[in-house]
C-alpha cells in the first residue's frame, strides 16, 4: 500500500443512494418499532419482552445517528499550499513505550519537511530516553516540578505541560508509535488559512495489522464515512494523535476553562463552607463566646462573598477579601481541644490533591466537598477547613499544577472533550482523509481490551460530566454528532437482550414477541433489508464486519465501561485505567478475558439443542424455533471472533516497513 | 520587550510588556514576574499601556503570574489595557477573575 494513498472517495451517486436509504431505513424502522411496541410486546413475559423492545429501540436510534452522520459526508480535496512561515512544534508523547520505538517516531518527526521543532514529551522521565533524544538533536521535555503531588491528568497533562514551554503557532501531536510521513505538515497546514480552523485530524492507520485484522484494530468506518460525515456537520473529532492543532485555539480554551473552573470552584467551596460552619456552630456554645463569635464572623464572610460573586465582582478580589476576613475571625480563638484539632488538621492535610496516574479527583469535586461538609469538625477545625476549602479553589488553583489547562482534563480521553469545547467556542475542525502517519495497534487481546475500555470509559465520562446536549455554543447537529458516539457505547446493555431472548425461547419457550407469524415478517423484513443496504452503501468496499462483530461481542466491556464511569463521576471511584501496551503480548490463549462471552456462547449452543428437542416433542412451534435458531446462529457467528482473538499472536516482528 | 520597573516601592514591581505579547514572549513575561517575586516584590502590576496586542498565550502568562504572586503572599493586577487587549479579556471572560485597572496608580490603590 502506498503511504499517501488517499482513502476511498465517495461518488455523487453513492451520496444520493445513501440519502435515499437513510430515509427508507427510518420509515421502515419506525414502522417496525411502532408495531413492536403497540402490537407485539408479549406482556405476560414483560421481563424479557420489554428489555428486548428497548434494545431494538436502541438499535434503531443508533442507525438513525449513523444515517444522520453520513447524510453530510464531506469529501475534501487537497489543502491550500502550506504557509511557509507557519511555526510548528511536533510533540511525540510517550509514557512507557520502548526507547527504540519512541526514537523511530522521533527521527521520522525530525525529518518532516515543513520547518518545525521536534520534542519528545516523556511522561516516564526516563534517563535512557533523554540521552537518546538529546543525542539526536531533538528537544526533550518532562513534567515541571509543579506537577509533583498534583493530579497528572495522563496525556492531557503531558501536553499541557509542554504547551507552556514551547511557542510554535501550531502543534502536531503524535503518539509514540505513530510514525509521520515527511509531508504530514505540508499536506495539512493549508487548512489553517481559514482563521476559524482550530484542528486538522488525519486518520490513524496501523502497520502491524494484517488483512484479517483479528483484533479489529483498523477503524475504516470511523476514519472514513463517520469522520467525513462529522466533518460535514463541523464536528470532526480530535483523536489524540496524528492531528495538527492551532495553539491559539487551545490556549483560548485554557483561559475560558480557567475562568469557568475558578468561578464554579469558588461557588461550590463557599456552599460547602456554609454547611461546615453551620454544623460546627451547633457545637460551639460549649467552647465559649470567642468561638461562637468567630464562627458567626466566618458565616457572615461566606454570605458576603456569595453576594459579591452573584453581583459579578472579580473573583480574585472576592477570594482575597474573604481569606482576610476568615483570618481575622480566627485570630482570637485558642484551641482547647488540641487532640481533636490535630485530627482535623490531619484530615485536611489528607484531602485529595494528588491522586495516582489518571486520577481526576480534586478538592473541587462534588464528592470530596460533600465528604468535607458532612464531617463533624471541632470549631477550630471548621475554621481551618473553610480556609483550606477556599484556598484550594482560589484563583491560583493550587490544587492543579497549572492554572491554565488547555487540553481538557475531565476525562481519560482528553481528545473528545477538547474537541467538544473547541466547537462550543465556535472553532471549526477539519478531517483530512489521507493516511499521513502509521502506527502500531495493540497486539494481544488483553491490550486491545484495555484500550477499548479506556476509550469507552473516557467517552462516558465526557457524556456524564459535559453532556453535549447541554453545551451552549454547540449547534443542534454538533450536539447530535457527539451524542451519536456516546450513544453507541450503550450497546452492551442491548446485547444482553439480543443474547438472552433467543436462548429463553429455545430453552423454556418464553416468547418476548407475541407472534412470529405473517405480521412479524411484514414489519421486520423491509426494515432489515433497507438497513443492511444502508450499511453496505456507507461502508462501500470497506471491511466493516469486524467492527460489527466487536460491537456485540465486547458487551461485558461496554457495560463495565458504563458502570465504572458512573462510579468514577458520581462516587469518585478510580476507573482502573492502565496505559495500553503497544507491543508484545501475554503468552498462551487469554480465555479468562472473555469468560462471560464463552458462557454466553455455551448457553446459546445448549439452547439450540434444547430448542430442536422441544420442536420434536411438539412443545414449540416450527416458525418460532427456526427464527430463534437463525438468531442464535448469528449471535454465535458474531461471538466466534473472540475465539480467534484469544489465540491471536502478534507477528514475531513489529519492525516497520517504511514504503 | 518586557521592562521591569521597581520605582514604585520596595515591595512593588511594575512589569511593562511592549508591542505584542504573544506565544513568543509568554515565557519571558512569566520569567520577569518570577524574578520580581524572588526579590520580594510581591505586589505586581502589569502595565499594558504599551502593549497593543495580546493573544491567549499572553493571557495565560498573566494567569501564571497571578498564581505565582498569590502563592508568594502577594497579588498581581493589570492596568491601562488597550482596546484589543480589553477585547480578548472580555472574550475569554477573564474580566470575571481580574479587574482591569485604569492606570498603574489605580491598580496599586486597588480601585
Amino acid at each position: 500500500m502506498s503511504r499517501h494513498r488517499a482513502l476511498r472517495g465517495v461518488s455523487p451517486f453513492r451520496r444520493v443512494l445513501v440519502r435515499v436509504l437513510v430515509v427508507l431505513t427510518m420509515i421502515a424502522g419506525v414502522d417496525y418499532l411502532v408495531w413492536r411496541w403497540l402490537e407485539s410486546v408479549n406482556w405476560s413475559a414483560w421481563w424479557i419482552a420489554v428489555p428486548l423492545a428497548l434494545a431494538e429501540t436502541f438499535s434503531l436510534i443508533d442507525v438513525f445517528f449513523l444515517g444522520l452522520t453520513v447524510l453530510r459526508i464531506r469529501q475534501r480535496g487537497d489543502a491550500p499550499p502550506a504557509p511557509a512561515d507557519a511555526t510548528v512544534d511536533v510533540f511525540v508523547t510517550t509514557y512507557d513505550e520502548p526507547v527504540d520505538l519512541v526514537m523511530g517516531t522521533a527521527r521520522a518527526a525530525l525529518a518532516i519537511r515543513h520547518p518545525h521543532r521536534t520534542w519528545v514529551l516523556d511522561d516516564g522521565a526516563r534517563e535512557e530516553l533523554r540521552e537518546a533524544v538529546q543525542a539526536a538533536g531533538i528537544g526533550y521535555l518532562t513534567r515541571s516540578a509543579d506537577w509533583t503531588d498534583r493530579p497528572r491528568h495522563a496525556k492531557a497533562g503531558n501536553l499541557n505541560n509542554a504547551l507552556l514551554v514551547t511557542e510554535g503557532e501550531f502543534l502536531l501531536v503524535l503518539d509514540a508509535d505513530q510514525v509521520p510521513a515527511p509531508d504530514i505538515l505540508t499536506r495539512t497546514l493549508g487548512w489553517f488559512d481559514d482563521p476559524r480552523v482550530a484542528l486538522v485530524q488525519t486518520p490513524q492507520w496501523f502497520s502491524n495489522v494484517d488483512d484479517a485484522d483479528v483484533l479489529g484494530s483498523q477503524a475504516p468506518l470511523f476514519y472514513g464515512p463517520i469522520q467525513q460525515g462529522k466533518d460535514g456537520w463541523n464536528s470532526a473529532y480530535f483523536c489524540g494523535s496524528n492531528a495538527v492543532v492551532r495553539r491559539e485555539a487551545l490556549m483560548q480554551l485554557g483561559i475560558v476553562g480557567y475562568v469557568r473552573d475558578v468561578e464554579r470552584g469558588v461557588t461550590r467551596a463557599l456552599r460547602a463552607a456554609k454547611s461546615v460552619v453551620a454544623r460546627a456552630r451547633k457545637d460551639a456554645v460549649r467552647q465559649g463566646p470567642a468561638v461562637v463569635a468567630a464562627l458567626d464572623a466566618v458565616d457572615v464572610a461566606v454570605d458576603r462573598a456569595r453576594t459579591e460573586l452573584a453581583a459579578g465582582q472579580p473573583v480574585s478580589e472576592i477570594t482575597q477579601r474573604f481569606q482576610q476576613r476568615v483570618d481575622d475571625a480566627g485570630r482570637d480563638v485558642v484551641a482547647d481541644d488540641l487532640a481533636q484539632l490535630q485530627a482535623d488538621l490531619a484530615e485536611i492535610e489528607a484531602l485529595p490533591s494528588g491522586g495516582g496516574h489518571g486520577s481526576t479527583a480534586t478538592l473541587t469535586d462534588d464528592v470530596v466537598l460533600t465528604r468535607l461538609a458532612q464531617r463533624d469538625w471541632s470549631p477550630l477545625g471548621a475554621l481551618e477547613s473553610v480556609k483550606a476549602l477556599v484556598t484550594s479553589v482560589e484563583v491560583d488553583r493550587a490544587d492543579e499544577a497549572q492554572p491554565v489547562m488547555p487540553l481538557a482534563t475531565i476525562s481519560v480521553t482528553e481528545d473528545m472533550a477538547t474537541a467538544m469545547r473547541l466547537h462550543a467556542l465556535g472553532w471549526h475542525t477539519v478531517y483530512h482523509h489521507e493516511v499521513l502517519a502509521r502506527g502500531l495497534a495493540p497486539e494481544s487481546l488483553g491490550a486491545m481490551l484495555q484500550q477499548r475500555l479506556r476509550w469507552s470509559q473516557g467517552t462516558i465520562q465526557v457524556f456524564l460530566k459535559e453532556n453535549p446536549l447541554l453545551q451552549r455554543g454547540l449547534g443542534m447537529g454538533q450536539k447530535l454528532m457527539y451524542l451519536a458516539t456516546m450513544w453507541s457505547y450503550l450497546a452492551g446493555f442491548a446485547a444482553l437482550a439480543f443474547l438472552a431472548a433467543p436462548a429463553l425461547y429455545l430453552l423454556a419457550g418464553v416468547q418476548p414477541v407475541t407472534s412470529y407469524g405473517n405480521d412479524f415478517w411484514v414489519h421486520l423484513v423491509p426494515y432489515l433489508v433497507v438497513s443492511q443496504l444502508l450499511f453496505r452503501a456507507v461502508g462501500h468496499g470497506l471491511p466493516t464486519w469486524r467492527g460489527q462483530q466487536y460491537t456485540l461481542a465486547l458487551f461485558p466491556l461496554w457495560i463495565r465501561a458504563c458502570t465504572t464511569a458512573v462510579g468514577n463521576v458520581f462516587l469518585g471511584r478510580e476507573l482502573g485505567f492502565v496505559v495500553t501496551p503497544k507491543s508484545g503480548g501475554d503468552v498462551g490463549p487469554t480465555w479468562r478475558l472473555i469468560r462471560p462471552q464463552l458462557v454466553a456462547a455455551a448457553v446459546l449452543v445448549l439452547a439450540a439443542g434444547v430448542g430442536v428437542a422441544r420442536l420434536q416433542l411438539g412443545l414449540a412451534t416450527p416458525e418460532g424455533t427456526y427464527v430463534n435458531l437463525v438468531w442464535v446462529a448469528y449471535d454465535l457467528l458474531v461471538l466466534s471472533i473472540l475465539l480467534r482473538a484469544a489465540r491471536h499472536r502478534a507477528p514475531l516482528t513489529t519492525e516497520r516497513t517504511r514504503t | 520587550m518586557i521592562e521591569l520597573d521597581t520605582e514604585h516601592g520596595p515591595d512593588v514591581a511594575v512589569v511593562r510588556p511592549r508591542g505584542r505579547l504573544t506565544m513568543v514572549h509568554a515565557a519571558d513575561l512569566r520569567a520577569v514576574v518570577a524574578e520580581a517575586l524572588a526579590d520580594g516584590r510581591t505586589r505586581v502590576v502589569i502595565d499594558l499601556a504599551h502593549c497593543e496586542f495580546m493573544d491567549s498565550s499572553g493571557l495565560g502568562a498573566i494567569i501564571g503570574g497571578l498564581k505565582a504572586a498569590r502563592q508568594a503572599g502577594g497579588d498581581l493586577r493589570i492596568a491601562a489595557l488597550q482596546p484589543q487587549v480589553m477585547t480578548v479579556l472580555q472574550l475569554t471572560n477573564l474580566d470575571r477573575v481580574l479587574r482591569p485597572h485604569g492606570s498603574v496608580a489605580e491598580a496599586l490603590r486597588g480601585d
